[in-house]
């Protein structure tokens, strides 16, 4: 079992979203967040001076996904949330210990099935 | 049907019949003093509902200058800036009431008015209709009785000439309140409204419009470039120099750290109320419905203004400043108006539409010149009001037309443009003279007795929870871009800001 985290532009999220349901990816939990990377945000201008927004409007996508699917769901989380440009985002791929279905108790890969 | 309804009837029906009665020669002396009688109640009727109705658009301003105000600034202080632009209009209708109206058009010498000075409590037989109005009006040969003798060239009762006097004196007080917004008590923006309008403004109106020292030698304002607006910004100018900019505004290493507005659709809404006022403002400022011509021409004058101030404000953001910033364009279009209130119906229309480019120009100009000498008006009323108060009243000499004074304002002066220039000039130094010093005499009156800034603590969490216990907007997590818009939580931004402009041994 591997947790995805997928951060990405927020008007990329349907085309993700869908993507990853195609792959067969049961659920998954998405979050609006704010981060920067390597370019530091970006600047706007407010009355004739600028200042810098550093901390960008993101969409994180947290999926837990079996083995076996890891590489489809990579893939297809790459494919639909790239635009070419900065800002496209990133994945983290983490191992999970074990996940639990909490209405009737079944664990490990048996709970996100 | 209602009584005046019944005397409406009757006077159009005077005067229809009566109209063929004169035609043919039938006129007899009394049919000729019933006509008289009903063409002057119609026509105080008519001035009276242009007078009102004009009055009621510039009380909506104040719905406009809430707006305004509360867009361009923080989430975090809107209700009290809603809460001041609220107030504002209170306080002026008390004050303008008990002493204000008297100061200014009570009968007195060349400095202020000194009869009938508490609560409109001098003689008048308005609406008596005074000599200017006899010559305007052949049906009448009243003359004025009373103490208020500056203000009897209009035809109207004198409650109807007191609310339009009041909603400009509330306009001039409001204007204060985006410049000090973000870090002014809440108590002390409302003593200080009461003091404006109770004694500032009153006495410099005296001066222009009370048949004062400068309106008795040719100085001319139509509709307060000078009286209203530039008063309201030597106030405002005071207030920020008692006050200091916001913190966080102006950093250590001399940059200028723009403070965004939280909603440029309470702006831009804001300003859509204060143009559609302004055509109360000026045009009804005529105080009499009667000249269409005049109505006409000061109303297109007003539009053309507002137009060629918001279009010179975005061309100048645009080549200046990189991008058409809307605040400025919201700015430009204020300039414009405010430029245009005193020359409105002395200009041709040609003359107001260059008035109000130049007066775009100059907003934007103003707004980044002030944030160089650290000047902190986080809503530019500074340079819409007080600058461009001036410009306008120097405009008027600059572009005087004779013709045009004449058969539109009926105030000519007959003066050349460069004479008429001086005239306005030595109004503008004296209205500062007087308007900047008294107001730095109050806030600093108040300063010494009852405070005028919040805390630090205050400042940071919005004024909103410190000075009114509750939040505009309890459901958004309003802090989020506090401060420069960096996302940063604004209790850690507040910290670090603090820390940095405090010595290491101050802080805990």
């Amino acid at each position: 079992m591997k947790k995805i985290e997928a951060i990405i532009k927020p008007f990329k999220l349907d085309e993700v979203k869908a993507a990853l349901m195609e792959t067969g990816v049961q659920g998954m939990t998405v979050t609006e967040t704010r981060g920067f990377g390597r370019q530091k945000g970006h600047t706007e201008l407010y009355r004739g001076a600028e200042y810098v927004v550093d901390l960008i409007p993101k969409v994180k996508i947290e999926a837990v996904v079996p083995d076996a699917l890891l590489e489809k769901a990579v893939i297809a989380i790459t494919q639909s949330a790239r635009t070419g440009r900065i800002g496209d985002g990133k994945i983290f791929v983490s191992d999970v210990a074990d996940a639990v279905r909490i209405r009737t108790g079944e664990r490990s890969e048996g709970a996100i099935s | 049907m209602s009584k005046w309804n019944r005397r409406a009837a009757l006077t159009a029906a005077l005067v229809l019949c009566a109209l063929p009665a004169f035609a043919a020669g039938e006129a007899t002396p009394d049919a000729l003093e019933k006509f008289s009688a009903a063409a002057s109640d119609l026509r105080i009727g008519v001035d009276t509902v242009w007078v009102l109705v004009t009055a009621m658009l510039v009380f909506w301003m104040n719905a406009g200058f809430a707006l305004v105000e509360s867009g361009l600034c923080q989430a975090k202080n809107t209700t009290n800036i809603l809460a001041k632009n609220f107030i504002v209009f209170a306080a002026s209708t008390i004050s303008f009431w008990a002493l204000g109206w008297g100061l200014m058009f009570g009968d007195g010498n060349a400095f202020a008015g000194l009869q009938g000075l508490f609560f409109l409590g001098g003689a008048d037989n308005s609406p008596a209709l005074g000599e200017a109005y006899a010559a305007m009006n052949p049906f009448s040969t009243t003359a004025y009785q009373g103490v208020y003798s500056a203000i009897n060239w209009t035809p109207v009762p004198l409650w109807a000439k007191f609310f339009f006097q009041l909603v400009f004196a509330g306009t001039c007080a409001t204007i204060v309140s985006g410049a000090v917004a973000e870090r002014i008590k809440f108590g002390s923006f409302l003593v200080f409204s009461f003091l404006l309008v109770a004694f500032v403004y009153p006495i410099t109106g005296h001066w222009i419009w009370g048949a004062g020292l400068l309106g008795a030698n040719n100085f001319r304002d139509f509709a307060g470039s000078s009286v209203v607006h530039s008063v309201g910004g030597w106030a405002a100018l005071a207030g920020i120099l008692v006050l200091g900019p916001r913190l966080g505004k102006y950093g250590n290493d001399g940059k200028v750290h723009p403070i965004p507005g939280h909603s440029m659709t309470s702006a831009a809404l804001g300003v859509f109320i204060l143009w559609l006022g302004w055509f109360g403002f000026n045009p009804g400022s005529t105080m009499a419905a009667m000249n269409g011509t005049a109505i006409a021409h000061i109303l297109v004058n007003t539009n053309m203004a507002a137009a060629t101030g918001a279009l010179g404000a975005t061309v100048a953001a645009w080549v200046l400043l990189g991008k058409p910033d809307l605040s400025m364009i919201l700015n430009g279009c204020l300039a414009g108006l405010v430029a245009i209130t005193a020359p409105c119906a002395f200009v041709s229309i040609g003359s107001g539409a260059v008035i109000g480019l130049i007066a775009g120009v100059i907003a934007v100009l103003a707004v980044v010149g002030f944030d160089r000498v650290r000047v902190d008006d986080p809503v530019g009323a500074l340079s819409v009001h007080l600058v461009n108060g001036i410009w306008g009243t120097l405009a008027l000499g600059v572009f005087y037309d004779n013709d045009v004074a004449t058969n539109i304002a009926a105030l000519a002066t007959g003066l050349s443009r460069g004479a008429q220039f001086l005239v306005q000039l030595k109004g503008v130094l004296y209205v500062g003279a007087f308007a900047f010093p008294f107001s730095m005499l109050f806030w600093y009156a108040i300063k010494l007795t009852m405070g005028v800034r919040v805390s630090r603590e205050e400042e940071f969490e919005g004024l909103d929870v410190g000075e009114h216990g509750n939040q505009a907007y309890p459901d958004f997590a309003t802090h989020a871009s506090s401060f420069g818009g960096t996302g940063m939580p604004a209790h850690a931004k507040a910290r670090a800001i603090a820390m940095a402009r405090t010595p290491a041994t101050a802080e805990p």
